[in-house]
């Protein structure tokens, strides 16, 4: 190699290297320590605790905990809520958007338009204008209603019965479909063509073709949008805080509104942090458990690397 | 009539159900943004009481009589707000997004593989458990109903998700780049922004809209930390209509919500090939 060449390889690696990394990511290291490292320790720390902003904290060991899972009337009804709200809105936006990015990758005309269209809610659809909108249409003579007596359906209370709303609520999730399908799109992309020519020659259906080909390549999209929008819909707050206000009858009383109501209305600050630890160690063994199986339905090209 | 034409009319057919299938998902999708534009122009009886979407006529006196709010406060003060509450949020975090992604895709630094699992896993991180010690800890500051607590974690790059997304993009630049631009004697940061940022243009408008766009509507933490209704952003804005008024004037309501969104839509229909691709990057968000 030409000794001057050499020479400039040295000093461009020599920029790469030692503390000057270390600067450049010096804002996230301070973000991450005071506002992520540091109150995850203090959290763990308070949820030991009475803390509240009357009275001097002091430990109390596992009361709160023993007090969530024993004597909190409102624990359990808004953990089943809760979880109820994930199963039905979480799969449902998947399946849905990946229903529709299969039909969008049909060669279609006017996809960019489709896709554009489609994606608007889940770009909105989070805001308190959207869910005053959803509660205005989900009333007992609002539009939903209206559209089904024009069906000959029957009517549904939606915000009136306990399951009904929270059914709303995860129509609400559904309904945000758009941005998962993007995702799913670009992936049904990447899938080689020639092994779908390869399956027709071979005399496969279009069934066989979708089980065989099309969702075993499309698992590791798939696993990672699930748990990031499992972790995200159990933290729910706005749609039930503004649709429903947690009713009827506590029905959609989702565990985040439940964390905020006991911590900025009832500022039992450290109980809050307990319920919030128990919300964290759920999200943690799902997590888990869809990791540990998903070496039995994620198929890695790769051999497993995600990032 | 031959097998072939059969075939192809068949084809014609299916396709023909496809579209209509997804013109008529694409009415359902929006029928909501409708409503709520439509509905702008209600009273209230006839909200409810006419089938139809649209209104017999169209006043803009909700429009007018829901910005003078119920308080002494209107939604000009509100609109204000939210634009001093989100620029400077979206500033920081472009601003930390792309200095701590040029890090992390760029240099060989002690600790390195550590920290770059370190912030992959808070993008896993549930905001719920850090709120109540954030709240805590921007009380102990001084800093509670005021905007800082939204500038400061931006600024500090606590949106991983939109650092990881940079990250990304700045790997997608060949290092020949990088060696150019030393050997001409750059240093690293006029190398970052001589030759790195205008390359990333497309992914750092990418940020700016989905972050304008999401500390635009957010709701929670605005709810947390901002509590006197001079500074309330428009989210909150609008939960204090609702509830203060006793018997709930829905078109005024709505016009309010459907102003509150107009920046946001202008926004998506401007750059929506940025949303796509800022998107399909990451392959996460939701």
């Amino acid at each position: 190699m030409h000794k001057g060449r050499i020479k400039e390889l040295v000093i461009y690696n020599s920029k790469r290297r030692g503390w000057v990394g270390l600067l450049y990511i010096l804002p996230w290291l301070l973000g991450f320590s005071i506002f992520q490292i540091y109150p995850l320790i203090t959290s763990l720390i308070y949820s030991f605790t009475n803390y509240s902003f009357f009275n001097d904290p002091s430990f109390t060991g596992l009361e709160n905990f023993r007090y969530a899972f024993t004597r909190d009337i409102d624990f359990w009804p808004s953990m089943k809520a809760t979880i109820l709200y994930v199963l039905m809105g979480v799969p449902g936006k998947l399946i849905f958007a990946l229903f529709i990015a299969m039909i969008l990758n049909m060669k279609m005309k006017a996809i960019n338009l489709f896709r554009t269209i489609y994606y608007i809610p889940s770009i909105l659809g989070s805001s308190v204008a959207v869910a005053i909108v959803w509660r205005l249409m989900f009333m007992r003579n609002g539009t939903v209603n209206r559209f089904l007596a024009f069906l000959h359906l029957p009517q549904v209370d939606w915000l009136g019965s306990p399951f009904a709303a929270l059914v709303c609520l995860a129509l609400l999730i559904v309904w945000q479909f758009g941005s998962s399908m993007v995702i799913f799109l670009a992936g049904l992309k990447q899938i080689p063509r020639e092994l779908y020519e390869a399956a027709i020659v071979d005399g496969s259906s279009a069934v066989t073709r979708f089980f065989h080909i099309t969702l075993p390549l499309l698992t590791p999209i798939i696993f990672f949008n699930l748990v990031m929008q499992i972790i995200a819909a159990f933290q729910d707050f706005t749609s039930a805080f503004v649709i429903t206000n947690g009713g009827p009858m506590k029905g959609t009383y989702l565990y985040g509104m439940k964390l905020y109501t006991d911590a900025f209305s009832y500022f039992k600050l450290g109980y809050a942090c307990a319920l919030s630890w128990i919300l964290f160690c759920l999200i943690i063994f799902i997590t888990i458990v869809l990791f540990r199986t998903s070496d039995k339905w994620v198929f890695y090209d790769d051999g497993g690397k995600i990032l | 009539m031959n097998k072939k034409l059969i075939g192809v009319s068949k084809r014609a057919v299916t396709s023909i159900i496809k579209y209509v299938f997804l013109i008529i998902l694409g009415f359902v999708l929006v029928y909501p943004f409708f409503f709520m534009v439509f509905a702008s122009f209600k009273s209230n009886e006839e909200l409810f009481g006419s089938a139809s979407i649209f209104p017999a006529q169209y006043s803009f006196e909700p429009f007018i009589e829901g910005w003078q709010a119920a308080g002494q406060f209107t939604f000009t003060t509100f609109y204000a707000n939210t634009f001093v509450l989100v620029i400077p949020t979206v500033i920081g975090t472009v601003i930390s997004s792309v200095l701590v992604g040029y890090g992390f895709a760029r240099f060989r630094f002690p600790f390195k593989k550590i920290l770059f699992t370190l912030m992959i896993a808070t993008l896993m991180l549930p905001n719920a458990i850090l709120v109540i010690p954030r709240y805590i800890i921007f009380r102990e500051i001084g800093w509670l109903d005021t905007y800082f607590t939204f500038y400061i974690p931006a600024l500090l790059g606590c949106s991983s998700f939109f650092t990881y997304m940079l990250l990304q993009f700045f790997r997608s630049v060949p290092m020949e780049f990088d060696e150019a631009a030393f050997i001409d004697g750059c240093n690293s940061f006029q190398l970052l922004y001589r030759v790195h940022v205008p390359l990333l243009k497309p992914s750092i408008i990418s940020v700016v809209i989905f972050q304008t766009i999401w500390t635009w509507n957010n709701f929670f933490d605005s709810l947390i930390y901002i509590n006197s209704i001079r500074k309330f952003p428009l989210s909150l804005a609008l939960k204090l209509s609702l509830d203060t008024q006793a018997d709930v004037s829905w078109g005024q309501i709505m016009a309010m919500a459907t102003l509150s969104m107009i920046p946001c839509v202008i926004l998506f229909f401007a750059m929506q090939k940025y949303f796509v691709e800022g998107v399909v990057s990451t392959g996460i968000k939701g």
